[in-house]
């Protein structure tokens, strides 16, 4: 029972509460039995009154009193009074309910159906209700009872907002006033109502108010989200933008044949493999969008081929928007001898058809081009390199040595800040002056507030500092090399020790911007890129691997500068999740060994990573943990995201390493030290999985 | 920290089904149905389900069957979706979802959609968001999602969205832990999951472990162990459970319970209840509290059970 004490009760209340409970039984049979003769005599319709005040929640008498209703009204027609005094019993029934339960859903809904029936004072209705959002402000019924009246009754939004002004002035922690605040205020927004104000001076307005409740009590979470919900409409980018691409604008791609990561190509992030005189073309965007195809995306390249090209989003599930857009590009097969470099164009925006999730047509015309040189590659070597296992060993990784690989790996790596090749040089697409200006102004005052005697130390002060520095490096990149990332991570790092209970949701923000901080700039991006040098000689070249192994990541992202890698190590880190890496398409070996995996789920984003033929899985934590937290994110019949005939007998958890590992076409794979991992599942594994030929450092025959 | 008293519980609910007398069964009696369906869960998650009699408690469930298909609280009640889903649910529990007319049941469920994609508890109209995860979850069971327009249906809970990464009653209603399991569990169902945005949302329902270790359903608002149920499964289903303490969260249900009478309340030295005992211990299984069977986050059913529905046919 909700906020009762537990005390054993005395024989005096035992008794009394049996006579009740009598009482109580006797009423509700002979409501049954009036209900179920639909008896609506004056006798029987009071005595459901009767029932209703001592049990509120009994919904079959309120369904039992609306019938009565109707059945009276049907009689009644032509005279509004003794109709009014029919609907005003019902009211006070109703009222009398509230003040025995103010949390009953039946007696909420039964004033809202009796209003429904006309005749009624909406005057009297909002002063009643202004009694009870007295009594309990929070109470989320009376809110939504609220907005049913404040529409029946077509009450203005800027009167609305001027009742939860009011509300919040009483009272700072009323986060249901907030709330609602924040839904009409979107309303306004959204209709940029005449006489309201700009949306620039709205939020600045709002950041003042909110600013009020947050040094009033900066423990107190009422403004918290409300804050954050501020921030986010303040940087929200209004219409959509592609901020990067593989291949990346000025590059040069050389295609080589079969199964080989090139070495003598100049540079590590345009050189590509491929057998099928396929590869991939992968667009990104900064947020999620339909409507990608060969009518608003132009491909234009010296071959034929390229025309009415089929984009699929990148994205879970059924959604048909998407941050990623992919497409094949075909170019000669390996056989046909073609030194010379074909230029590909690819340009967007010039028509409408690409729109945000929020509606916003993509409005920035964008052009972007590379070349792409298709070289020959003798197929003993290829076939050869097919069997060859990959060793992640250390010492078969060396740093960049020579002054002219640098260089020319600074280079390409420049080339992936992708708003250089944006048509339009002028300010339009970055943020306007007054959001860079309204962060500035709230990062001096959420200084000023840790400064303050005693916030030395407050969690949201930092924590809402943390994310404006966030925001003011989003904004400015790479417009500016003055970053915050060394202040931002050694924010999180301090609300680690402040607030253990959620140490865990710090140490995911630390990792973003650590693994930001890492690829934001060329000198760093080159201490994390190693040249692989296989087991044998046969090994064609040295590819470039990036290592961001041992750095203690938790999660990963900043994917829109990734999708060049090849080779990539994680392992070593404390990785969850590895949600958003099938960005990187053009994959082919990653290690994801010693981390925190705990289920095949978790590796859903392998599914839609086509390149992918090396995985190092090994020493995780698959099949130690009894709950999947990655079960309903991943396609399953659970979610009714895929159909499955599944007959075998086996536990479920094989299903889902079988619907994951029989779309890849993996030809090693280490997954020693999982839980999971016995035998008897390596033999499930050899038979379902028929490309496989390294499992756990084993050749497979 | 205490132990899980597992025997006292097991007792204390099977005690609750006997004192039909007292005036707190009598209150409850319109939604007995509700009742069974925690009672019989916790019995299951305790290894435990085979101490009822099955046949009497399926005889009196099919009672409560309406000629509309839908299910009443109790015998002579009238039919209501909530009850429809947990007279589904305690079938499943048994095995005996074959003995229900599975198009009878589905015809009552896909009748109360409405044209904007909401669905209505019954035929009086109260249109809430947690009846569109009750339709869903219940027709998902039944194999007959196909027989509503699910489109429309993640469309409407998807305008119930808030500021703050949760969803409310109706559109522009405030956010609510219990309200958001309903919302994540119907998006997680139909393969949804890309409308909610995971960090925004997980942040706001990882704010509500306080102190105590406990959680609240809302800023600002006392901690109570049934939130172990709708805060821990809705960050399990958008995987950021991580972000709390769970040793903490263990230690305040734990603290919780009634050791001499069995049975756990909302908050420690409070009265208890099936409900709440139900949530403390299926939000004990959440947090893989040993000698617990797992359960479903979504279905709210035992791991078990639900992949008995979905992969053996």
């Amino acid at each position: 029972m909700h906020g009762r004490p537990r005390k054993a009760p005395k024989p005096e209340d035992e008794a009394a509460s049996a006579a009740k409970a009598e009482k109580l039984r006797l009423l509700q049979s002979q409501f049954l039995s009036n209900h179920n003769n639909k008896i609506y005599t004056k006798e029987a319709v009071d005595l459901s009154a009767t029932l209703l005040e001592i049990n509120p929640e009994s919904y079959t008498a309120w369904n039992y009193r609306k019938l009565a209703v109707e059945h009276h009204l049907s009689l009644l027609e032509s005279d509004p009074d003794s109709v009014n005094s029919l609907l005003n019993e019902e009211l006070r029934v109703v009222e009398n309910a509230l003040r025995q339960n103010i949390k009953s859903y039946g007696a909420w809904h039964h004033r809202k159906w009796v209003l429904s029936k006309g005749n009624t004072s909406i005057d009297h209705e909002l002063r009643l209700l202004d009694k009870f959002q007295r009594v309990d402000s929070r109470n989320f019924h009376a809110w939504n009872y609220r907005r049913f009246l404040a529409a029946l009754m077509n009450r203005s939004d800027q009167d609305e907002l001027k009742y939860t002004e009011d509300m919040i002035n009483t009272n700072f922690s009323n986060y249901s006033a907030w709330h609602n605040r924040s839904v009409l205020l979107s309303n306004l927004l959204k209709k940029k109502a005449e006489g309201f104000l700009s949306k620039e001076d709205i939020l600045s307005e709002e950041y003042q108010f909110v600013h009020q409740a947050i040094f009033t009590d900066p423990d107190d979470q009422s403004g918290w989200f409300y804050h954050l919900w501020l921030l986010e409409q303040t940087v929200k980018d209004a219409s959509p933008l592609l901020v990067s691409s593989w291949p990346a604008h000025g590059s040069a791609v050389n295609q080589l044949g079969d199964w080989c990561l090139d070495s003598s190509a100049s540079s590590p992030i345009t050189s590509f493999y491929s057998g099928l005189g396929a590869f991939p073309l992968v667009l990104y965007f900064n947020q999620a969008v339909e409507g990608v195809n060969s009518s608003t995306v132009t491909v234009e390249s010296a071959l034929d081929k390229n025309k009415d090209l089929i984009w699929k989003p990148l994205s879970a599930n059924n959604s048909h928007t998407s941050q990623l857009w992919f497409t094949h590009l075909h170019f000669p097969d390996k056989k046909i001898q073609s030194l010379e470099a074909l230029p590909v164009e690819v340009s967007l925006g010039h028509s409408q058809g690409i729109i945000s999730s929020s509606g916003m047509h993509y409005t920035h015309p964008s052009r972007f081009s590379f070349t792409v040189r298709t070289q020959p590659v003798e197929t003993d070597f290829a076939g050869a390199h097919q069997e060859e296992i990959i060793s992640w060993k250390d010492e078969y990784f060396h740093i960049y040595e020579t002054h002219s690989q640098e260089l020319s790996l600074a280079v390409s790596f420049d080339q992936l800040h992708f708003r250089n090749g944006h048509e339009s040089t002028t300010s339009d697409w970055r943020a306007p002056d007054w959001r860079a200006q309204v962060i500035d102004e709230e990062i001096e005052c959420f200084r000023e507030l840790l400064r303050s005697d005693g916030l030395k130390d407050c969690k949201i002060g930092k924590l809402t500092l943390a994310r404006l520095l966030t925001a003011n490096d989003k904004m400015v990149f790479p417009c500016s090399n003055k970053l915050n990332h060394s202040e931002v991570l050694e924010l999180y790092s301090e609300l680690m020790t402040l607030d253990p209970s959620h140490y865990h949701y710090y140490k995911d923000e630390h990792s973003l911007v650590l693994l930001q901080q890492v690829i934001s700039n060329t000198d760093s991006m080159l201490r994390h890129s190693f040249h692989f040098r296989g087991l044998t000689s046969l090994t064609i070249g040295s590819p470039t691997c990036l290592r961001l192994n041992n750095l203690s990541l938790s999660r990963i992202g900043s994917f829109e500068k990734l999708l060049w890698v090849q080779m990539l190590d994680l392992s070593h880190n404390e990785l969850r999740s590895i949600e958003g890496l099938e960005a990187m398409q053009v994959l082919s070996c990653l290690n994801l060994s010693k981390n925190k995996l705990s289920s095949f789920t978790a590796l859903e984003p392998l599914r839609r990573m086509e390149s992918l033929r090396v995985l190092d899985i090994s020493y995780n934590e698959i099949g130690t943990h009894s709950v999947d937290t990655t079960k309903y994110l991943c396609s399953s019949p659970l979610s009714h995201s895929v159909e499955i005939e599944w007959n075998h007998d086996e536990i479920v958890t094989v299903w889902e390493a079988f619907y994951l590992l029989k779309g890849l076409n993996l030809t090693q794979l280490d997954i020693v030290g999982n839980a999971i991992a016995d035998e008897k599942f390596k033999l499930f594994l050899v038979k379902f999985l028929p490309a496989l030929k390294w499992l756990d450092g084993k050749h497979l025959l | 920290m205490g132990e899980l008293a597992a025997e006292r519980h097991v007792k204390y609910i099977l005690s609750v089904e006997k004192k039909k007398d007292s005036f707190e069964s009598v209150v409850m009696e319109h939604l007995r149905l509700n009742g069974a369906y925690w009672g019989l869960t916790t019995l299951d998650i305790l290894g435990k389900l085979d101490t009822v009699d099955s046949d009497e408690v399926i005889s009196w469930v099919m009672q409560c069957q309406h000629e509309s298909g839908g299910f009443a609280g109790n015998i002579g009640h009238d039919p209501h979706i909530l009850y429809t889903l947990s007279a589904v649910q305690v079938l499943a529990l048994f095995n005996k979802l074959n003995i229900l007319d599975f198009d009878k049941v589905s015809n009552y469920i896909t009748g109360l959609q409405n044209e904007d994609g909401s669905f209505s508890g019954d035929m009086w109209g109260e249109v809430d968001t947690r009846f569109s995860y009750i339709a869903i979850c219940c027709l998902s069971i039944l194999h007959r999602l196909d027989m509503i327009n699910v489109e429309k249906a993640v469309n409407y809970i998807v305008s119930c969205k808030n500021l703050d990464g949760g969803f409310g009653c109706t559109p522009g209603g405030e956010s609510h832990a219990g309200q958001i399991f309903c919302c994540v569990g119907a998006l997680a169902i139909t393969g949804s999951l890309h409308h909610i945005d995971k960090d925004r949302l997980g942040w706001w329902l990882c704010e509500r472990q306080v102190k105590s270790g406990g959680l609240n359903g809302r800023p600002e608002k006392l901690p109570d162990v049934c939130y172990s149920w709708w805060v821990l499964s809705s960050l399990i289903i958008i995987d950021r459970v991580h972000w709390i303490n769970k040793e903490k969260l263990i230690k305040y249900i734990l603290d919780c319970q009634d050791l001499e009478n069995g049975g756990i309340s909302d908050r420690p030295d409070d009265a208890v209840d099936v409900y709440h005992t139900y949530f403390g211990i299926a939000g004990l299984s959440l947090l893989e509290y040993p000698e617990l069977k797992a359960i479903d986050p979504a279905f709210a059913l035992p791991v078990d059970i639900v992949n008995r529905i979905f992969f053996n046919r």
